[in-house]
C-alpha cells in the first residue's frame, strides 16, 4: 500500500495535495483497493461549494456505492472531468491521474485537522485489525 | 460465526477478499471482479460453490414425491438430465429456485441455494409424503468451471468423454482421481461444468483444475463476478429478485411452471393468478441516463413510485447499466420507459429484452 509523503489524509480515506490556498483531492490507494473496480463516479461542478466532512460526490465499484467526503471547506475550482468516462483511472493511479477535484479552501485552520502520512498509515493498519 | 467451505484456506492463501454471503465466508474476488468476469466470458473461471446445498430424494416414492413439490415436469427429465424449476408454497410464493439432477426415478439430487439449505430441507421433508429425503449438504463440495475453455481444460483431467455430456446433462466419473458428479450446468451463461465431489477432496480438485487450465488462462473467480455474470443473463437470484412473497409467474419464470403436468404444491394459486392476470412482473431494463441502479432503488413513473429494482450493475461485458425490476404489468412491455430514483434524482430507464448478453458462438 502506497502513502505518498507529500500528501495529507482523512479518516474517510481521501487525500489532499495542499498548495497555497488550494488543495487537490482524491481517494487513497487503500480506498481504491478496498472498493475494487471503480465503474461510476459523480463529482460536483466548478463553482460548487463543499464543506469539510460532508459528501461532495459518489464513487461506485462493481459491488458498492460510497460517498466522497470533503477534507476541507471551500469552492470547487477544477474538476477532473475525464474521470467520468474512465473511472478505472482511480484504481490505476489514485494519486496522480485519478485526482478528483481542486478546492480553494476558505479556512486554513482546517488543514491542521488532516492526518500526516504516518498517522494515516497507522489509522489504516488499526482499522484492518 | 460464518460457515466456511472446505476451500476457505485455499481462498485465503490465493489472496481472495472474503465477505459474508448467506451465512458463509466466501471469496468475493481474487484479482478483481472485472478481470474474473472477463476470464469467464473469454477463457475459463473456477468458482467455489460449496455453499450450495444438496437435498436427496431416494426410494420408490422419490420421483412422485418431488414431482408434487416442483413446478417443472420431472416426467420430461431423463435419467442423467438436470432440470431447473421452483419449489412453491400453497400461495404460489417461491420457497426456492433449484436444479434437480435426476440420477434415477428413485434417486434425485436437488441443488438448493445456500441461504435456503435448512428452510428447503425442512419444507421438502415435511411435504414429501413419507419419501426418503436427506439433507446431504455437508457431504458435497461443489466447484464450477465456466467459460469457453472449460471443456478443454476439464477433458485433460478425466477419461469421461465430455463431448457426450450435453447441456443440462450429467454423468459420474473421476476428475484428476477425484470421484465427481460432472454436470454441464452453471450460472454464468457460458459453457461449463459443475463438479460435485467429496469435501475432503475439494482442495486437490481445485488445484488440479487451475493447474490444468494454466495455458488457457483459467483463473479463480469469486461471488462478485458470479453476480455480474448471472445478471447479464438475467438469471434470477433468490433473496434479491424473488422470495417467498413472489410467484414464479411474477418473476418471469413461467417457462418452468408446468400447470398441465398434474397437481403440485402451489399450482392452484398459480392457475388463479394466471387467469386473473399478473399485477406486476420482473423485467430487464437499461438506464439511458448516467448512473447505476441498485437493489432496493425505487422505480418511478411520472414521479410516483410504481416498482422496485431487485438487481443492478454496470454490465462488464456491455459497458452499460443493466438491472431487473418489478413493474406493474402494464408498464412491463419491451420499450416501455420509466425512471429509477438514484440519490433523489430520476434516471431514465427503458425495458429491454433479456438476456442482456448472448454467448459468443
Amino acid at each position: 500500500m502506497n502513502f505518498p509523503e507529500d500528501l495529507k489524509y482523512t479518516r474517510e480515506h481521501e487525500w489532499c495535495r495542499v498548495k497555497g490556498n488550494r488543495a487537490i483531492v482524491g481517494i487513497t490507494d487503500h480506498a481504491q483497493d478496498a472498493l475494487g473496480d471503480i465503474v461510476y463516479l459523480e463529482l460536483p461542478e466548478v463553482g460548487d461549494t463543499v464543506k469539510k466532512g460532508e459528501a461532495f460526490g459518489v464513487v461506485e465499484s462493481t459491488k458498492a456505492v460510497s460517498d466522497l467526503f470533503a477534507p476541507l471547506s471551500g469552492k470547487v475550482v477544477e474538476v477532473n472531468d475525464p474521470l467520468a468516462d474512465a473511472p478505472e483511472t482511480i484504481n490505476e493511479d489514485p494519486y496522480e491521474e485519478g485526482w478528483m477535484i481542486q478546492v480553494e479552501f476558505s479556512d486554513p485552520s482546517e488543514v491542521k485537522d488532516l492526518l500526516d502520512p504516518a498517522a494515516y498509515r497507522k489509522f489504516v493498519e488499526e482499522e484492518a485489525e | 460465526m460464518a460457515l466456511r467451505t472446505p476451500l476457505y484456506d485455499v481462498h485465503v492463501r490465493s489472496g481472495a477478499r472474503i465477505v459474508e454471503f448467506a451465512g458463509w465466508d466466501m471469496p468475493v474476488q481474487y484479482a478483481g471482479i472485472l478481470d474474473e468476469h472477463e476470464a469467464v466470458r473469454t477463457r475459463a473461471g473456477l468458482f467455489d460453490v460449496s455453499h450450495m446445498g444438496e437435498v436427496v430424494f431416494r426410494g420408490p416414492r422419490a420421483l412422485e414425491s418431488l414431482q408434487r413439490l416442483f413446478t417443472n415436469d420431472l416426467s420430461k427429465c431423463a435419467d442423467g438430465q438436470a432440470m431447473y424449476g421452483c419449489l412453491c408454497r400453497d400461495t404460489g410464493g417461491i420457497v426456492d429456485d433449484v436444479v434437480v439432477y435426476r440420477r434415477g426415478a428413485a434417486d434425485l439430487l436437488v441443488c438448493v441455494n445456500a441461504a435456503n439449505r435448512a428452510k428447503d430441507f425442512e419444507w421438502l421433508r415435511d411435504h414429501a409424503g413419507g419419501a426418503d429425503v436427506r439433507n446431504e449438504s455437508d457431504e458435497w463440495a461443489q466447484l464450477a468451471l465456466q467459460g469457453p475453455a472449460a471443456p478443454g481444460v476439464l477433458q485433460k483431467l478425466t477419461s469421461v468423454r465430455l463431448s457426450s455430456v450435453g447441456t443440462y446433462r450429467f454423468t459420474t466419473g473421476d476428475v484428476s482421481g477425484v470421484p465427481c458428479l460432472i454436470a454441464r450446468t452453471g450460472y454464468t451463461g457460458e459453457d461449463g461444468f459443475e463438479l460435485f465431489c467429496p469435501p475432503d477432496r475439494a482442495a486437490a480438485l481445485w488445484d488440479a483444475l487451475l493447474e490444468a487450465g494454466k495455458a488457457e488462462g483459467a483463473a479463480p473467480a469469486g461471488l462478485g463476478a458470479r453476480d455480474s455474470l448471472r445478471l447479464e443473463m438475467a438469471y434470477r437470484l433468490y433473496g434479491s429478485d424473488m422470495d417467498d412473497g413472489t410467484t414464479p409467474l411474477e418473476a418471469g419464470l413461467g417457462w418452468v411452471v408446468k400447470l398441465d403436468k398434474g397437481d403440485f404444491v402451489g399450482r392452484e394459486a398459480l392457475v388463479r393468478q394466471k387467469e386473473a392476470g399478473l399485477q406486476r412482473k420482473l423485467v430487464g431494463f437499461t438506464l439511458t441516463d448516467p448512473g447505476i441502479a441498485r437493489h432496493g432503488y425505487r422505480a418511478l413513473r411520472d414521479g410516483q413510485p410504481v416498482g422496485t429494482v431487485t438487481s443492478g450493475t454496470k454490465s462488464p461485458s456491455l459497458g452499460i447499466p443493466i438491472g431487473l425490476a418489478y413493474l406493474p404489468a402494464a408498464l412491463g412491455a419491451e420499450g416501455s420507459t420509466f425512471a429509477v430514483e438514484i440519490r433523489g434524482r430520476a434516471a431514465a430507464a427503458r425495458v429491454v429484452k433479456t438476456p442482456f448478453y448472448s454467448r459468443k458462438k
